[in-house]
C-alpha cells in the first residue's frame, strides 16, 4: 500500500512520542506480543495453502508415509502426470473453458451491473423504490430455491450443454451483490457533476458513460475480480449444465480426477488443485486491496 | 451528540415548508418534461436487471412454488398431488438427517466463525500500522474457501497419515482420518466454515474503525477496564454490523454445497454424514429426478431462511443499537 493509505484514524498511542523508560519498554513488549499473535494466527489460516502447494511435489509414495511439511524428494511428476488431462480431454482445455466463463461472466455483470446500479442510484422513475426493495430481497434469496425451475427452463429453450444457462445471468444483473456495490458507489458521487453536465446538455447514456462509469472505477474493478474468481470456482451451475468433458471448466474437471484418481493418485489430485487455485491467488495478491476495501463498503454502507 | 433544541435542523427548516407544497405538486414544464424523461431512462437502463428478474427469479420462483405441489420428472407433465410431497418429506428419514445435518452447522459454524472473526479484527483494531498483510491474508480463504480445489485439500489434511491425523498422533490422540467417520465429519466442515472468517472479519475492522475514541477514553475515566468496555462500548457500538453478518452468514450456511458434496464423494459420504439439505436436494432432483419433492425442499429452506430471518429482525430491536445519523 503506498503513503496515501494509511488510516486515518489515528490511535492515540501512535500520536505520542514513544517515551524513554517503563512505559516505552512495556509498549514495545506489547507490540511484540501482538506481532507473535498475529504471526500465529496467520501460520494457521495460510497452512493448508503452504501444506497443498508443498505436497504437490511430493512423490505419490510419500503421502502416505511423509508427514512431514516438506517433500523429502521434490518432483514435478505431479505436474506433468495430469497435463494430459483426464477422460481424453487435456488439462489446457478445461482451463480454457474456465476462462472463457469467468471472462464472460466479467463483462456481463460489469455492463448489466452498472447500468441498473444508475437506474437505481440517478434516476426518478415510478416503481424504483419497489424495484430497489426486490432486488435487496434477491441478495437474501437462497439460490437453490431456483435451481430446478431454471434448469427446466433452459432445457425446453434446448440449452443445456451449453455455456448460455451459465453466462445468460450475467449479462441480466442476477447478481444483486455487485448492483448494490455499485448503487453504494454512485450516491457518494457530488450531483453537481450530472447537473453541469445536463446543462451543457447531456443526455443520460451521455452521463452515464462520460461521468459516471469513469468516476466508479474502483467498483468496475472490484466488482470484475469477483466476478471472476465467483465464475472460476463455480461449481454447482456447470455441474447442472454442463455433459460433455470437453465443455467442463476446471472445477468439473477436479471433481473426475478427485473420483476416479481418488486416494491412488493424491499427487495428481492436489497438483490440479493448485493449479486451478493459482489464477486466483495471483488476482488476489495484485488486488487485494481492491477486494478487501469493496466487502467493508459493502458490508457497512448499507 | 444531541444538538441543543435551539439549533435543531427541523426548527431552522420551517419557515421553507410553507413554500413546499405547490412547487411540489405542480412541477413546470421543464420539471415535468425531466421526470418523463427518466422513466424513459429508468426502464431502458434498468432493462436487463428487470428482464432477468421476472424471467430468471420471479417467474421460477413461482414455477417452483407450483412444481412442489406436484409429481414431477421432467419427461412427464407435472401431476398434482396437493400437499403429497410434503407429506413423503415427513417420513423421509435423508430428509430429517440432512435437516439435522445443516441446522447444526448453520446454528454452531456461524457463531464460531463470527466469534473468530471478531477476535481476529480486535486484534487487528490494536494497531493502526502494520496490518495491511495480515488483513489480506485472513481474508484470502474467504476468496477461495467455497471452491473444489480446497474441498480435496481439506479431505487430504483430515485424512490417515494427513498433517492434521499426525498432529494429533504427537498428543497421543490416533483417530485416524477424519473423514470415514460420521461423527468427525460435520466438526470437519464446520472448521472449514470457520477457516473463512476473513469476509466478516474485514467488516467487523470497519465498524470498529468508526467508534469514535472518545467512547473509549470516556469509559476509562469511568473506571472500566477492558472487559467492561468490550460489554458496554465495543458490543453496542457494533451490533449493527454483528446483525448484518449474524443474517448474511447464516444464510450462506444453509446453501454450502460445493464442499460438502466433494467431501462426500456426491453420496452423502460415510452414512450420510455429508448428507447436507442442498446436497439431498440436488441429489433428489438431478440423480432421482423427482423435481417435485425437490421443488418442496427447496420451498421448505426458503421457509427456514425466512423464519430465520425474521427472528432475527423481530429480535434485533432489543439488541441492535442504531446510533443518531439518520439516513
Amino acid at each position: 500500500m503506498t503513503a496515501t493509505a494509511t488510516p486515518l484514524i489515528v490511535s492515540p498511542e501512535d500520536e505520542r512520542r514513544p517515551s524513554p523508560g517503563a512505559r516505552g519498554r512495556r509498549r514495545r513488549a506489547t507490540t511484540a506480543v501482538w506481532a507473535i499473535v498475529m504471526v500465529l494466527i496467520a501460520a494457521i489460516v495460510l497452512y493448508p495453502l503452504i501444506w497443498m502447494v508443498l505436497a504437490s511435489f511430493k512423490p505419490n509414495e510419500e503421502f502416505g508415509s511423509n508427514q512431514g511439511f516438506f517433500p523429502e524428494n521434490p518432483t514435478i511428476d505431479n505436474y506433468l502426470s495430469v497435463l494430459d488431462g483426464v477422460g481424453g480431454v487435456p488439462l489446457s482445455t478445461f482451463f480454457l473453458n474456465s476462462l472463457l466463463l469467468a471472462v464472460g461472466s466479467v463483462i456481463g455483470t460489469v455492463i448489466s451491473s452498472s447500468m441498473a446500479a444508475y437506474a437505481f442510484a440517478r434516476l426518478e422513475f415510478r416503481g424504483r423504490p419497489l424495484y430497489f426493495t426486490l432486488m435487496i430481497g434477491t441478495l437474501l434469496l437462497p439460490f437453490h430455491v431456483l435451481i430446478i425451475p431454471q434448469y427446466v427452463l433452459f432445457r425446453n429453450l434446448g440449452m443445456i450443454d451449453t455455456f448460455l444457462p451459465i453466462l445468460i445471468g450475467k449479462f441480466l444483473a442476477t447478481e444483486a451483490f455487485f448492483v448494490f456495490l455499485m448503487v453504494q458507489f454512485i450516491r457518494n458521487l457530488p450531483r453537481e457533476l450530472d447537473e453541469a453536465a445536463r446543462i451543457d446538455g447531456a443526455g443520460h447514456p451521455r452521463i452515464f458513460l462520460s461521468i459516471t462509469l469513469p468516476l466508479i472505477k474502483p467498483a468496475l474493478i472490484s466488482s470484475s475480480i469477483f466476478a471472476f474468481i465467483w465464475s472460476w470456482n463455480d461449481f454447482l451451475a456447470p455441474l447442472l449444465y454442463l455433459n460433455s468433458p470437453d465443455k467442463y471448466p476446471l472445477p468439473l474437471a477436479l471433481r473426475i480426477f478427485n473420483d476416479q484418481t481418488g486416494t491412488s493418485d493424491y499427487g495428481a489430485t492436489v497438483a490440479v488443485s493448485v493449479l486451478a487455485l493459482l489464477p486466483v491467488l495471483l488476482f488476489f495478491i495484485v488486488f487485494q486491496r481492491f477486494l478487501v476495501e469493496g466487502v467493508a463498503t459493502q458490508g457497512l454502507k448499507g | 451528540m444531541t444538538a441543543s433544541p435551539a439549533i435543531r435542523p427541523d426548527a431552522v427548516a420551517a419557515p421553507d415548508s410553507a413554500r413546499g407544497p405547490v412547487a411540489r405538486h405542480r412541477p413546470t414544464g421543464p420539471a415535468r418534461k425531466r421526470r418523463r424523461g427518466d422513466t424513459l431512462a429508468g426502464y431502458v437502463f434498468l432493462s436487463p436487471w428487470l428482464i432477468g428478474f421476472f424471467a430468471l427469479t420471479a417467474g421460477p420462483m413461482l414455477a417452483s412454488l407450483y412444481l412442489a405441489f406436484t409429481d414431477y420428472n421432467i419427461f412427464q407433465e407435472p401431476e398434482w398431488i396437493g400437499l403429497g410431497n410434503f407429506e413423503r418429506m415427513m417420513e423421509d428419514g435423508r430428509f430429517w438427517q440432512s435437516v439435522q445435518i445443516t441446522l447444526v452447522y448453520v446454528l454452531v459454524g456461524t457463531p464460531v466463525k463470527l466469534a473468530a472473526a471478531l477476535a481476529v479484527a480486535m486484534l487487528l483494531n490494536f494497531r493502526s500500522r502494520g496490518t495491511g498483510f495480515f488483513r489480506s491474508a485472513f481474508y484470502a480463504p474467504s476468496l477461495i474457501g467455497a471452491s473444489v480445489s480446497i474441498a480435496i485439500v481439506w479431505r487430504a489434511m483430515f485424512s490417515t497419515n494427513g498433517p492434521v491425523d499426525g498432529a494429533l498422533n504427537i498428543f497421543g490422540i490416533d483417530i485416524g482420518g477424519w473423514v470415514g467417520i460420521p461423527a468427525l465429519v460435520l466438526p470437519m466442515m464446520i472448521l472449514l466454515a470457520v477457516w473463512q472468517f476473513g469476509a466478516p472479519m474485514v467488516i467487523f475492522l470497519a465498524g470498529l474503525k468508526q467508534i469514535p475514541a472518545e467512547l473509549y477514553e470516556a469509559a476509562s475515566v469511568d473506571g472500566a477496564g477492558p472487559f467492561r468496555k468490550f460489554r458496554s462500548v465495543t458490543l453496542p457500538m457494533l451490533s449493527p454490523v454483528i446483525f448484518f453478518n449474524l443474517l448474511l452468514e447464516m444464510i450462506n450456511a444453509f446453501q454450502v454445497f460445493a464442499s460438502a458434496y466433494i467431501i462426500g464423494s456426491g453420496t452423502g459420504g460415510p452414512a450420510g454424514a455429508t448428507n447436507f439439505y442442498t446436497v439431498y436436494l440436488y441429489t433428489r432432483a438431478f440423480t432421482n429426478n423427482q423435481l417435485g419433492y425437490a421443488s418442496a425442499m427447496a420451498w421448505v429452506l426458503l421457509a427456514a431462511v425466512g423464519v430465520i430471518a425474521f427472528i432475527l429482525f423481530r429480535t434485533s430491536r432489543g439488541w441492535v443499537h442504531y446510533t443518531g445519523d439518520s439516513r
